[in-house]
């Protein structure tokens, strides 16, 4: 079962604006990219084109992984706004 | 604004467990919860242990919604291409009061707010809560948007990244050590299929772990817990080998190929996933303890980092009820003096010290460390199946002595002098 249709089955209400930011000077020099292997959801990714790090908050399901396994401190993330987010439930 | 007698920020296990055994003492009890409904933020694994709350709170479990109670425990250990089963039953665990249950958050944490209620406290949603209220260096209340509320005392109950906590410097840094990420799909089979497959009896629950091959070494393992009409099927695995290794696999695919193995294929097969849920774990043990009071302000549960996995079973959720209950006792104290600086607050310490929690992180002390061994999660796993394979076997060459058989594979990875002396660091649990 691929991870997009996971996540499709789940509720979210989504914000317009992102909670979860990246620092992308300090994503420049990272080699590791953690993020990408730790994120159970998978938002993660390299951007081929712009060598840019991104992530689709959208997807997000809350754990803070991201936020403990970036270890250059490149993620700054907040819970998303009382109304936002995902909606779980069963949990 | 008028000041509230207390403030409890989060809605899950400790906060309300807090807020319910306040309701009671005419103090006036707000819990703010940032999800739609308390428990829409919330995960669990899977299985709540009921005996060291019960007495507790006793009013609350007959008519609680708890999914099945568990009678059947399985330990798998996996190798690559084989794997070797325990399993466990109990005829005492299927006798009422029943120990142990599986549960959903999101069910279990939304009736324990309405018992909140019920009881005179209030629970507002979709407050996320930004910062606190100093005067100095006491806590008198919170921040939530533009809005100030005002308290005599806060709880923080915001869970294991408990920014509170952080705020108020009762939380050391996280290091990847500290924590473990659980994930899992909710699986709905239906309640006859469930029985079937796991072999229980109407209303009868499992609860399987798995340790091995499907880590690829990392710590952690896989789990399975048996609801009422579904099965949570999950993984949990440390955030330090996951920040450490460059192993090329990023964890969600080892759900997937977790769920591929024969061994869980047939278990979940036709079942169709209904939720997708993940949550951080506080794994520290005792040692990452930080401090639990400050003027004006408590912490309780998971923002505590009241957590320990104990090896074969993963406690937390008891914890956090226990850890709101006794914070509730120690506000009422402190309300009758009116006094809520850190040394009555300290009241709290001094009670979770002789309760079950610290107890356990005591004794479980040495639990973290032993559990980075790398070897428990990939070489014994895979030796003693490869054991039980050669025991097993029949080829076309005349049979050994069973002991020759069994002498040799031991030898082979068990009996060294490293695996000795692993075996030997287990008596630390």
């Amino acid at each position: 079962m691929e991870i997009q249709e996971k996540l499709a089955v789940d509720a979210f209400k989504n914000d317009t604006e992102s909670h979860i930011t990246l620092d992308q000077e300090k994503c420049m020099i990272c080699r590791e990219r953690f993020c990408i292997y730790a994120c159970p959801a998978h938002l993660y990714e390299l951007n081929e084109e712009s060598r840019k790090m991104q992530v689709e908050f959208a997807g997000c399901l809350e754990c803070g992984t991201c936020l403990i396994a970036c270890i250059y401190g490149a993620v700054t993330w907040r819970y998303p706004r009382g109304e936002f987010g995902v909606q779980y439930r069963y949990g | 604004m008028e000041r509230i007698d207390v403030v409890i920020v989060g809605g899950g296990l400790a906060g309300l467990s807090c807020a319910y055994g306040l309701a009671d003492s005419g103090l006036t009890v707000l819990v703010l919860e940032r999800g739609d409904f308390s428990g829409s933020k919330n995960v669990t694994g899977g299985r709540i242990y009921l005996e060291p709350v019960r007495r507790l709170l006793p009013d609350l479990w007959d008519e609680a919604p708890l999914e099945r109670h568990v009678v059947r425990e399985r330990l798998t250990l996996l190798g690559r291409t084989n794997s070797t089963s325990i399993d466990h039953y109990s005829d005492r665990r299927d006798q009422r009061p029943y120990p142990s249950y599986t549960i959903l958050r999101a069910r279990f944490d939304r009736w324990l707010s309405e018992k909140v209620a019920e009881r005179g406290g209030f629970v507002i949603p979709q407050k996320r809560v930004d910062d606190l209220l100093m005067d100095g260096k006491r806590v008198v209340g919170v921040t939530a948007g533009d809005e100030e509320i005002p308290a005599r005392v806060v709880v923080a109950a915001d869970g294991v990244l408990s920014f509170l906590a952080e705020r108020a410097g009762l939380r050391r840094d996280f290091e990847p050590e500290d924590l473990a990420v659980g994930y899992k799909e909710i699986i709905h089979l239906g309640d006859r299929k469930i029985e079937d497959r796991f072999n229980l009896e109407p209303g009868q629950g499992a609860a399987q772990l798995f340790v091995g091959a499907i880590t690829g070494g990392m710590m952690g393992g896989g789990f399975i817990y048996t609801n009422k009409e579904t099965i949570s099927l999950g993984m949990v695995l440390g955030l330090a080998p996951l920040t450490r290794l460059q192993n090329g696999i990023e964890a969600y695919r080892l759900l997937d190929a977790f769920k591929e193995r024969p061994e869980i294929r047939r278990l979940v097969e036709g079942g169709e996933t209904v939720e997708y849920s993940a949550h951080l774990i506080p794994e520290g043990g005792i040692r990452r303890l930080a401090g639990l009071v400050r003027d004006g302000m408590l912490v309780v549960g998971d923002a505590a980092g009241f957590g320990l996995n104990m090896l074969v079973t993963v406690r937390g959720m008891e914890y956090a009820m226990i850890s709101g209950v006794l914070a509730a006792e120690t506000i009422k104290r402190a309300a009758q003096s009116n006094d809520f600086s850190a040394s009555t607050l300290s009241h709290y310490e001094y009670l979770l010290k002789r309760s079950v929690i610290i107890r356990d992180m005591e004794t479980f002390r040495r639990s973290a460390e032993i559990l980075k061994n790398p070897r428990l999660f990939s070489l014994y796993p895979q030796s003693v199946c490869d054991l039980l394979e050669k025991v097993m076997e029949i080829d076309e060459k005349p049979k050994e002595r069973l002991s020759s058989t069994v002498f040799k594979e031991l030898r082979r990875n068990i009996l060294t002098l490293r695996g000795i002396k692993d075996l030997w660091s287990l008596r630390g649990i």
